[in-house]
């Protein structure tokens, strides 16, 4: 019997248990005429056993930025995720080396642009570190006061997205609201909203304006009550709750093995903060606590990143009350730019504003890997430097990048519409993962 | 619902708590205890300890790396459970040999300590991967590869991460790799678009679906030849 199968031709046996009528494929034997076969048991394509490949992004809004996630789905559920990143990849820590450190840190506004100036904060006291160089007061308590008020940026930022991805809209609009007004205290300060290379090495680019203050005064009055209407209309809402208790779950174990950093670390409950457990600017003098979850599900990391916002507006009204009079730069003109106006009228003051702008400071040989606790986790520039003006190497320890490769862990088992809640909480910024 | 006790970080220290590092000499300096535990431990495979801007590194022998890390990570005085970062230095000074840099962190002791390793640049570009002790080391070590084309013995799945599979021009963070890339821009736009925009998804994901017969036959048969596609 030769083995030709006639696919067009088929016969109807009969019904099988299911009632699906049975098809038998017709092939010949060897004197040519059409034979049926003995009805095999898989016939039928088995609709469970069936995977089917689904494509998420990477020009999707629920990706939040140009993330591909590759997904393989058993019905609804998630059997496999491959996540694919790169789109956005621009090669900034090769450009790093060419680049040197002051301008470096226009670079760094660029990689995870929700939290530019604490990006700039963190840099500068890496290449400070490298320098060996001990900032003013004033200048430490300001790198906080931008540190926090990005924190509560990005966090909004992520609040409202989040609440898009998930259905709701309203506390989209407040969150938004809200963070226009930082960026508006922002702007009149460094000149920029979201670029804003804040930063010099031993330094600021400026001080911040008179009155600027009343304005951040009057911001930690009146925010806290933004958090409480978001906070009565999410925090106990069904559907909400719903939508996110249970999903993502990772053990305190898991999370740390994996490298999981920040909220996402925290929500699983594990006690790591890099500003309590290898603090920075004199973060160990400030009162504020840590917000730890219990289930390291999508809701915890929601009520840890809620809180955060809550902290951060007391670290706030702290570094307002301290801040202290005084220079904001470093006194010592071979690394940081003298007062224009000397600059143009004494010839010392310009030679070294020729040679900063030209030449650039020249930090000893050595290494450094500063840490911070950016919005996403930990946030770590490692920089070696050969005794140039430029480093070797400039790497940036993305903290949403380790974050996003526990997704997989993350996601298998869930639901399709759930793999875009689990996204959202993870908080990530393509710019920094790619690079 | 499961619930966790919060595992307590520097619950281990009887010390009180940290402060900011103020002052801290260029070389020189108190080390991390673990670099002495390690010189101990592992007096043949450490080379050299170095304490800069108050920061240990601890040079390792490139074959023992993997015992080192994995004994830093299970001995409980040590319990470095948190890997910071992995990543490659490569000098300008072609005769110095390329470092594979790990950070670690040791959450109940809040101890950081950073690991090299030295490869000798003639020599091939290999070492132990620690993804076996830190699962965190997966896209960790795959960008190391795909920048530095460090690779990582061991790691089930070390492809290209965040430039596309079928790059052709190298490894970008290499000291010999041109600002502006190997290939001119004419050329870089050629390829481009002589790319196959059908080819969205890799071999292994064409399994998942079957769909691996319904493609063309030109693709099918360049897929089967290894040819990867997909990012």
């Amino acid at each position: 019997m030769s083995k030709r199968t006639i696919e067009v031709e088929l016969s109807t046996t009969g019904l099988d248990a299911q009632g699906r009528p049975q098809r038998v494929p017709l092939v010949t034997n060897d004197g040519g005429t059409a034979v049926a076969l003995e009805p095999p048991p898989g016939i039928e394509p088995d609709i469970e056993g069936e995977h089917m490949l689904i494509n998420i992004g990477p020009q999707h809004p629920a990706t939040h930025g140009v993330l591909r996630l590759v997904l393989e789905l058993d019905g609804e559920t998630v059997v496999r995720c491959i996540p694919h990143i790169g789109y956005l990849h621009c090669g900034f820590e090769k450009i790093g080396e060419y680049r040197q450190y002051n301008q470096i840190i226009c670079w760094t506004d660029r990689e995870d642009y929700l939290n530019s100036i604490g990006n700039n904060v963190t840099f500068a006291l890496g290449a400070e570190r490298l320098f060996g160089i001990e900032i003013t007061e004033r200048c430490k308590v300001l790198r906080v006061i931008a540190c926090e008020l990005s924190r509560i940026m990005s966090h909004l930022v992520w609040l409202g997205t989040f609440c898009i991805d998930i259905g709701a809209f309203t506390p989209f609009l407040w969150a938004f609201q809200r963070r226009e007004e930082i960026y508006r205290l922002i702007e009149k300060w460094v000149g920029a909203r979201l670029t804003t290379s804040a930063t010099r090495v031993g330094g600021m680019a400026a001080d911040i304006p008179s009155g600027w203050l009343d304005g951040l005064r009057q911001f930690n009055r009146t925010f806290p009550h933004t958090l409480d209407e978001i906070d009565r209309v999410l925090t106990r809402n069904a559907i909400w709750v719903g939508r996110t208790v249970g999903l993502g779950v990772m053990t305190p174990e898991e999370a740390v093995n994996w490298g999981l950093s920040g909220p996402m670390l925290r929500a699983s409950g594990v006690d790591y903060d890099v500003r309590k457990d290898f603090p920075y600017l004199d973060y160990e003098t400030y009162d504020f606590d840590v917000p730890v979850g219990t289930n390291g599900d999508v809701y915890d990391r929601y009520l840890v990143r809620f809180e955060e916002m809550r902290q951060s507006v007391r670290i706030l009204q702290q570094a307002v009350d301290r801040l202290p009079d005084g220079p904001v730069n470093i006194d010592d003109p071979r690394i940081i730019l003298p007062p224009k106006s000397k600059a143009t009228s004494e010839m010392e003051s310009m030679i070294h504003h020729f040679k900063v702008v030209m030449e650039g400071p020249r930090p000893p040989i050595g290494e450094s890997y500063v840490a911070n606790e950016s919005p996403k986790g930990e946030k770590g520039y490692y920089m070696v430097s050969d005794g140039t003006a430029k480093p070797v190497r400039w790497r940036i320890r993305p903290p949403s990048f380790v974050n996003l490769a526990a997704i997989p862990k993350m996601v298998e088992g869930h639901l399709l519409s759930d793999v875009i809640a689990i996204n959202a909480s993870i908080d990530i910024v393509m710019g920094e993962i790619d690079r | 619902m499961k619930s966790f006790e919060v595992v307590r970080t520097g619950a281990a220290t009887s010390g009180g708590q940290p402060v900011t590092p103020k002052n801290v000499p260029h070389r020189g300096g108190e080390a991390n205890p673990s670099a002495k535990a390690l010189q101990d431990k592992y007096a043949s495979a450490i080379k050299r300890t170095e304490v800069i801007w108050g920061e240990t590194v601890v040079y390792v022998d490139p074959s023992s790396v993997h015992d080192v890390i994995r004994w830093l990570h299970d001995d409980p005085s040590q319990r470095y459970d948190f890997l910071s970062d992995v990543t490659a230095v490569e000098y300008r000074d072609a005769g110095v040999p390329i470092e594979v840099v790990w950070h670690l962190r040791s959450l109940p002791y809040r101890r950081f300590l950073r690991i090299k390793a030295q490869i000798e640049k003639g020599s091939l570009l290999e070492i132990d991967s620690v993804y076996d002790i830190y699962r965190g080391a997966d896209w960790l070590e795959r960008e190391c590869y795909d920048m530095f084309g460090i690779r990582f013995l061991g790691h089930p799945d070390l492809r290209r991460l965040l430039m596309w599979e079928s790059y052709k021009e190298g490894y970008p963070l290499r000291k010999d790799f041109p600002l502006r890339g190997r290939f001119s821009r004419s050329e870089q736009l050629r390829q481009a678009l002589a790319q196959n925009t059908e080819a969205r998804y890799s071999m292994e994901e064409l399994t998942i679906a079957d769909a691996f017969v319904d493609l063309p036959p030109d693709m099918r048969e360049r897929l089967s030849k290894g040819e990867r596609t997909g990012e």
